[in-house]
């Protein structure tokens, strides 16, 4: 079954409307919740009153950080920092209630319980939160100006994080280089806008000791966890379930204040109760990403091969740093793409700003990187006069070359180790599917037409696939069906079809006949979760090795009851059975009850049951890498783009369901150019977010992405047994990159000059640049 | 009375699924809680109640409509239905294997899903469609599935999804 592609056996469910997600729960007498939250982005609490809630009928509990009592203390930093020498981290975390101040919009001050939902909001609304306004700095790139408003003064400025990682020698590089070019590039905050906000119920059984949780979280495990230590319970006695997910991206794999009270709430007052964030709580409440201004250099010699890059960025967190530097390592680690670069010199400046909490989002910070380097090296490309492809092809690690260490320090703690790769023939497939040989006539023809056409083309490498572990647990019941179990989260990635797959190759069995559970700690309890595009490359790693020993399991059963040795003995069809005599066999529903005698002796050191619980965590992630090309159509008048066609070559190793990956491609492509040109969260300098809909919010429909041609090379990884790297990120990364060079490309006859330093463009920004290049006709009469 | 403020109900009769159905509703309940919540029709989902990500759509007397920007009052009269009445007949009792109506059919081969949450709402978009438009060109998919919302699949296997489920339809293939 492996690289088949089978269509997901989870999607009869999603289709008939049967998959219960998080708002489709609802245990009997179920009370609500609605939180109020402050309008300012920075503020001092002078006075919170309930009374006038807490009469409304129908309400059962109004209650603020004082209530929350010892659990009103900052959370956890959820991903320790790398250790990278001389780095400075300064840890702020949120409380679960804001108490005494807020330092960001939509920051929770008081959560209202009620019978139901539109009872807690009419009540939400009678809460008089008296909030005295605190000067606030919302430009991340003033935020260390000496007289900037401090987000957390007793730090005594806003940095956060402070980190530099060198290779080699740059300032050597600088001086031996034919051309150096230089940039500032800024790229903009956005949302990651699963279509599902999040949501939580908690239910408590007081006499049992135990609670229960419905989570929309990428990571229940640590979320129970989490949960056990701070209400003071054993680990076996906190039940989390990550039902169906409408959509992670990012966002859903943090702890959040949320996810304490609302059990709180549950375990104080006797009943379950559920919160379900609305949207536009969504655009301030859950975490978002982006925003970064990059100095960067990079130094060639006269061939256009790279010596050297140097970058300086600030990266803006938000009012609170609670993941850490993961989207800003990611940032200075994946700029170096898939090129050999001697010499480099990255350092970044993190800074707290009165805004909503920067975590990962699809992407994790990698596509700054890949912005930044790739458009210098399109800046580059220009001043030596080489095309876009040759600059590239001739900075392109080699085979010879893996693995590849770097010699920096990357998310996960570990060396940023390229583990395999192949990236020249990626290139010119890339450049042979778009048509990059002939375009530059095309694009002559076009614009004699009066059509601005443009192509681009951009490389990229994701470090997939991290550690610490995952685990499995691979079970033949008794009726022949398989059962596996596995921690992570699952929010459509099509886990239970792609575990399947490689559950049903190493027994034997259909995969229909394997259920595959993730999600609640009831069934598996270890393991981290889903984030860093490593689901199938470490869950799926561990889910495989469990079948392995399973299938050893079966294969000695099987022996002794055929009488046979296990080296005559195929899996097939559900059975065991002997090579060459298919009718000599035995099911393996039959061997799973004979593996679990009622009475008898066994052999000491035998387990029962044809079952197997396997963990699998790899030293470093695994490296996937690819291509990206597309042509685009700029209106002349209007400035929109149109996407005529995109070209993905993509390299994950060994493809386990070629449909699934292509549609995680997809689907990180529609993000990226929503990120590229739509999506762009409008911040004014305070902090106030003036674009907290869908109605503002542009996220790309049916109609802006184009059909996205995909092409797969298989360089299997060496580092787990699959072969497996990573994919769900892939898709969203290069996307800004190749987006610009194609605009650019598009505008070269009318905009020689015109240089896109930044994303979101938009067609407001992209209008805005032509007027302000010279030789521009738009520019000419407007 | 499903929002449970003490307001007197308003007696809504509609046709759900093909069933007579009156209950009595608080004037400001939306219909897409009066399906999820009051009725247990939890396929229809709710993702940004104003009206822009299509995910609550449900057919109105045949035409699609976003449930989140309709109070449940006024359907009263009306003929309604979600994805639970796509399927004709009853649910087998399997969690995995339900009869499928040809378009669910084609969204399973093409892979026309990921997280599935805005999908309900695209199969009653698509239904409604294909009804008017049997032979759609992919530009008029396009256009068709733009008042949705996907952020999982960049749309191209929906719009496959939607080409094969016109084939399927066209070929007079039933329910599964």
């Amino acid at each position: 079954m492996l690289g088949t592609r089978l269509p997901r056996l989870e999607d009869p469910r999603l289709l008939t409307g049967r998959a219960r997600f998080i708002d489709d729960i609802e245990p009997p007498g179920t009370l609500h919740v609605a939180f109020v939250r402050s309008d300012l982005p920075h503020a001092r609490i002078a006075d919170i009153d309930v009374a006038k809630a807490t009469r409304h009928p129908g309400v059962a509990a109004v209650v603020t950080a004082d209530d929350l009592g010892e659990l009103c203390r900052p959370g956890p930093v959820l991903v320790p920092p790398p250790p990278v020498e001389g780095a400075v981290f300064h840890a702020r975390t949120p409380l679960p209630l804001a108490r005494a101040v807020v330092r960001y919009q939509g920051e929770a001050i008081a959560a209202v319980v009620a019978d139901s939902r539109y009872v807690a909001e009419d009540a939400a609304a009678l809460v008089g939160v008296d909030l005295t306004p605190l000067d606030s700095v919302g430009d991340y790139e003033r935020a260390l100006d000496p007289d900037a408003p401090l987000v957390h003064p007793d730090l005594g400025s806003n940095l956060a994080a402070r980190v530099r990682q060198t290779k080699g020698d740059y300032e050597v590089a600088r001086r031996e280089a034919a051309v150096v070019v230089s940039r500032t590039f800024r790229y903009d905050r956005g949302v990651a806008a699963a279509i599902e906000n999040r949501g939580i119920i908690a239910e408590w059984d007081g006499g049992g000791g135990s609670l229960t949780v419905w989570d929309t979280t990428q990571a229940p495990i640590p979320v129970r966890n989490g949960l056990a230590a701070l209400f003071g319970l054993p680990e076996s006695r906190v039940r989390v379930i990550a039902p169906f997910i409408g959509g992670g991206f990012g966002p859903k794999v943090m702890f959040y204040g949320e996810e304490i009270v609302v059990p709180w709430l549950a375990m104080r007052l006797g009943r379950p109760v559920k919160w379900i964030e609305d949207r536009y709580e969504n655009f301030f409440a859950t975490t978002q990403e982006r925003a970064q201004t990059h100095e960067a250099e990079l130094a060639l010699d006269g061939e256009g091969r790279i010596l050297g890059v140097r970058d300086r960025f600030v990266h803006d967190t938000g009012a609170y740093d609670s993941y850490g530097l993961t989207v800003p390592i990611n940032t200075q680690c994946t700029l170096l793409g898939p090129y050999r670069v001697p010499a480099y010199d990255s350092a970044f400046d993190v800074v707290f700003t009165n805004t909503p909490i920067v975590t990962p989002v699809r992407g994790a910070g990698r596509q700054h990187g890949v912005f930044v380097i790739e458009r210098l090296l399109d800046f580059a490309a220009r001043e030596i006069d080489l095309n876009v492809v040759e600059i590239r092809s001739r900075n392109l690690l080699e085979p010879h070359e893996f693995p590849h260490d770097h010699g920096i320090l990357y998310q996960d703690s570990a060396s940023l180790t390229y583990d395999s790769g192949d990236y020249q023939p990626a290139l010119e497939e890339a450049a042979r599917r778009i048509g990059f040989d002939g375009f530059d006539d095309e694009r002559r023809r076009a614009a004699g037409e009066g059509r601005l056409l443009g192509l681009g083309l951009a490389c990229y490498v994701e470090g997939t696939g991290i550690g610490p572990y995952e685990g499995a647990r691979v079970t033949v019941e008794p009726g022949g069906t398989v059962s596996v179990a596995t921690g992570v989260g699952t929010q459509g990635q099509g886990h239970f079809t792609a575990f399947a797959q490689l559950v049903a190759d190493e027994l034997g069995v259909d995969p229909a006949r394997v259920r595959v559970v993730t999600g609640d700690t009831a069934e598996f309890h270890w393991g981290t979760g889903t984030f860093a595009s490593r689901g199938a490359v470490v869950a799926g790693s561990a889910v495989h090795s469990a079948a392995v020993t399973v299938r050893g399991k079966i294969l000695a059963h099987a022996a002794r009851a055929l009488e046979v040795d296990p080296t005559d003995l195929e899996l097939a069809d559900g059975a065991a059975r002997v090579r060459g005599a298919p009718d000599v066999s035995i099911d393996l529903g039959e061997l799973a009850l004979r593996a679990n005698p009622l009475r008898g002796a066994v052999e000491p050191g035998t387990e029962p049951g044809l079952e197997a619980t396997s963990y699998f965590g790899p030293a470093a992630g695994s490296t996937a890498s690819g291509v990206h090309a597309v042509i685009v159509e700029v209106d002349p008048d209007t400035s929109l783009v149109e996407i005529l066609r995109y070209v993905v070559v993509h390299d994950c190793g060994t493809v386990i369901n070629p449909m699934i990956v292509d549609g995680q491609i997809h689907g990180g492509v529609a993000l990226g150019i929503g990120n590229a040109f739509f999506e762009e969260l409008v911040l004014d300098e305070y902090g106030g977010l003036s674009n907290a809909s869908f109605m503002d919010y542009l996220l790309p429909t049916a109609t802006d992405v184009p059909d996205i041609e995909t092409a797969h090379i298989e360089t299997p990884s060496p580092l787990n047994p699959l072969g497996a790297k990573g994919v769900g990120e892939a898709g969203a990364i290069p996307v800004a990159a190749v987006f610009a060079q194609a605009v650019e490309s598009a505008l070269r006859d009318g905009a020689p000059g015109l240089e896109i330093l930044g994303a979101p463009l938009g067609p407001g920004k992209l209008f805005e640049l032509r007027r302000m290049a010279p030789t521009d006709a738009a520019g000419a009469h407007s | 009375m499903t929002a449970g403020s003490g307001v007197d109900g308003v007696p809504v009769r509609v046709r759900l699924n093909g069933e007579e159905v009156t209950r009595s509703v608080e004037p400001r309940l939306l219909l897409s809680d009066f399906l999820r919540h009051g009725m247990g029709l939890t396929g229809t989902h709710v993702g940004c109640e104003h009206g822009v990500c299509g995910a609550c759509t449900i057919l109105v007397d045949g035409e699609p409509a976003r449930a989140c920007l309709m109070l449940a009052v006024q359907a009263d009269g009306r003929e309604i239905t979600t994805v639970e009445g796509l399927t004709p007949g009853p649910a087998p009792p399997g969690p995995d294997d339900p009869a499928l109506h040809p378009i669910q059919r084609a969204f399973r081969d093409t892979h026309a899903l990921q997280c599935g949450f805005c999908t309900p709402g695209i199969l009653m978009t698509t239904a409604a469609f294909l009804a008017e438009t049997p032979r759609p060109s992919r530009a008029e998919i396009r256009e068709a599935l733009s008042g949705h919302l996907c952020r999982c699949t960049g749309y191209h296997h929906i719009v496959d999804g939607v080409a094969r489920a016109a084939e399927l339809l066209a070929a007079g293939e039933g329910a599964s």
